[in-house]
């Protein structure tokens, strides 16, 4: 009997390619959401290859070309020169990547704190440290998290770890509160009380049981919330309070640009306009991973 | 080693009200009953909505702590607090509850929802863990191709058969089965109890079976406990229930199963009218507490609350009309 069993199949690639073509067909339900990844793809491959792609991609330095500054868009220029005569276009393909990296770490960071904080919040919800955690939680998000990022990135030098930890402090109390709410009604499932019943480790049922099913929530979020994290970094550095020049960053970018607003438009235009695709491109693509993940039975 | 698998001895779960009006008075979901089960025996734990009988359950298997009284699980007392329950119990006694859909995780493939009793209790079969597995599935007959299935790509039967699995898996002595069949299709139904009862042989299982449905009961129980309001009315063997009963309550449960034909009518017992509700197990009423509905009450019955009393070798009524006429 043993014999057989152990050329048990496992999922095979039959199973897995109808599960990922049914994902991929929830997904592509709403037209928007394929917009949403083709934006977001085109902003990485953008960001990553820029040294490749840019028209001139030692713009993104210290260079200086005073004859060709404060030019408007041209064939040579598309996206016409900033105050130096830097390429406004090879400048915002670089801060993509000051984007990217700054959604990405502070994603990394706050998800597994917030998880960790809700789960145990959640779990443990009638006791003391429970209380303890949770009202901390409220105290951070009873702040506006734009003030609270200002207020922790001002206390540090301005670089683009520290605005990451900044947005961050700002950011984590809402994975928190979100998982707390799930953890707790979902301790009641009678799922996890047999599991309890079976004698399963406290480990075990916090993240084999009861994590799995907030994942989709958690990645929804995170894929909604990626432009906004953004959207803060860029506005830590627009105060100047993120990476700093001469490396380009959206928020200085428009900064510098404001000043010389409305005569040379382009300046401050352009890169605000590539904030707004960033949010645009990973809303879209956010609403797309929650139809696909949320839709399930 | 005595023959009771199982033995309850005045078990009372009251829940304080913290609340409201009620506030300082408790919920007396079980309050003081007594029951045995011997090795290999079913006892059906029988009664409506709110008197008690999944409480008992939870209580013997341990999701509950007792306020009271006594559970000796093989002439051993288990500890009333559950948080000093060991292992070892987790594993003899195992539990399959009403909704296979919660109580199975979505998110966890049928693989990994059994192997995990197993791993806890140190019962893997190292040689091959998943011929274990799918000889568990084998048992319950469910194929193999589910392995990597999660609960959601299965039927409510089918899930339901999984649960026994994994209450299965540790080769418990006693299962409690709460409701096993009542959010399933009456054609499951049939097929989930007649695995119970092979598995009962195969294996050599006592089940606690809790459950609304009486006709259920004829063909699955050894013995059968009718409780109301957190108490036992009547304790007999299935036999004798269904054919001799003798609390006023039973009475009028049987004569409420409804029958087809009117050959059928005329075997049953004496129509005795249900009337009203089952009062709040908060308010309890004085004396016997099923004198708001009884229509044999007599004065005795609003005073003084009747206590358990043996009419019959393994039956016992709790009565006064009973008791009385026995006297005389």
């Amino acid at each position: 009997m043993s014999t057989n069993h152990a050329s048990t199949p496992g999922i095979t690639k039959r199973d897995r390619l109808e599960g990922l073509k049914r994902a991929w067909y929830k997904f592509s339900l709403n037209k928007m959401s394929i917009v949403g990844l083709v934006i977001v793809s085109l902003i990485l491959i953008l960001g990553v290859f820029q040294p490749l792609i840019a028209p001139y991609p030692e713009h993104a330095g210290a260079y200086v070309n005073f004859s060709a500054a404060n030019q408007p868009p041209s064939s040579q220029y598309i996206l016409g020169t900033d105050t130096v005569g830097r390429d406004i276009l090879s400048r915002i393909f670089y801060a993509f990547r000051g984007a990217l990296l700054m959604g990405l770490g502070v994603e990394a960071f706050i998800i597994p704190l917030g998880t960790i904080v809700g789960l145990i919040a959640g779990y443990w919800k009638e006791k003391w440290f429970s209380t303890a955690l949770m009202r901390v939680t409220d105290i951070f998000l009873a702040v506006p998290p734009l003030v609270l990022a200002l207020v922790v990135s001002a206390l540090m030098r301005p670089t683009l770890f520290n605005s990451m930890m900044a947005v961050s402090i700002a950011w984590w109390p809402m994975y928190a509160r979100m998982i707390y709410g799930m953890t707790s009604s979902m301790r009641n499932e009678l799922f996890v009380k047999s599991a309890e019943l079976l004698g399963a480790s406290k480990f075990h049922i916090l993240f084999r049981e009861i994590l799995p099913n907030c994942l989709g929530q958690i990645f929804t979020k995170m894929t909604l919330d990626m432009g906004w994290v953004i959207l803060m970094g860029a506005s830590l550095s627009f105060v100047g309070l993120g990476e700093q020049p001469p490396t380009p960053a959206l928020g200085t970018m428009v900064s510098d640009g404001a000043k010389y607003l409305p005569d040379q438009w382009w300046i401050a235009i352009f890169p605000s306009i590539a904030i707004m695709v960033i949010i645009l491109g990973f809303n879209f693509l956010g609403d797309g991973v929650k139809d696909m993940l949320t839709s399930e039975e | 080693m005595s023959e009771n698998i199982l033995e309850v001895n005045n078990l009372k779960k009251y829940f304080p009200i913290t609340k409201g009006k009620e506030k300082g008075l408790s919920v007396k979901a079980v309050d003081d009953i007594s029951f045995s089960i011997k090795r290999g025996e079913t006892l059906a734990l029988v009664g409506e909505s709110g008197s008690g009988k999944s409480t008992t359950a939870y209580n013997v298997i341990g999701m509950y702590s007792a306020t009271a009284g006594q559970i000796i699980f093989k002439d051993e007392p288990i500890s009333n607090n559950i948080k000093e329950r060991p292992l070892r119990l987790r594993k003899e006694i195992q539990m399959v509850f009403q909704d296979p859909g919660t109580t199975l995780n979505p998110r966890r493939i049928v693989k990994d929802i059994l192997s995990l009793p197993l791993k806890i209790h140190k019962l893997v079969d190292k040689k091959d863990p998943v011929g274990q597995i799918v000889r568990l599935l084998e048992e319950v007959e469910l194929p193999m191709e589910y392995l990597f299935k999660t609960p959601l790509a299965l039927g409510g039967g089918e899930r339901q058969m999984l649960a026994v699995a994994r209450a299965l898996s540790t080769n418990p002595d006693l299962i409690v089965l709460d409701e096993p069949t009542s959010a399933l299709d009456v054609s499951i139904q049939a097929k989930i109890i007649n695995m119970l009862l092979r598995l009962q042989k195969d294996y050599d299982l006592s089940y606690l079976f809790i459950t609304l449905d009486l006709s259920l009961v004829r063909n699955f129980a050894t013995r059968v406990a009718i409780m109301y309001l957190g108490k036992i009315a009547e304790i007999a063997p299935t036999e004798i229930f269904f054919s001799d009963p003798e609390h006023p309550y039973t009475k009028m449960l049987l004569s409420a199963i409804p029958v087809i034909s009117e050959k059928e009518e005329e075997v049953k017992h004496a129509k005795v009218t249900p009337k009203g509700e089952i009062p709040s197990p908060v308010n309890v009423p004085k004396g016997c507490s099923f004198n708001t509905r009884c229509p044999l009450a007599f004065d005795r019955c609003f005073v003084e609350d009747p206590v358990m009393k043996e009419v019959a070798s393994d039956h016992q009524v709790r009565c006064h009309l009973v008791e009385e006429r026995r006297q005389s």
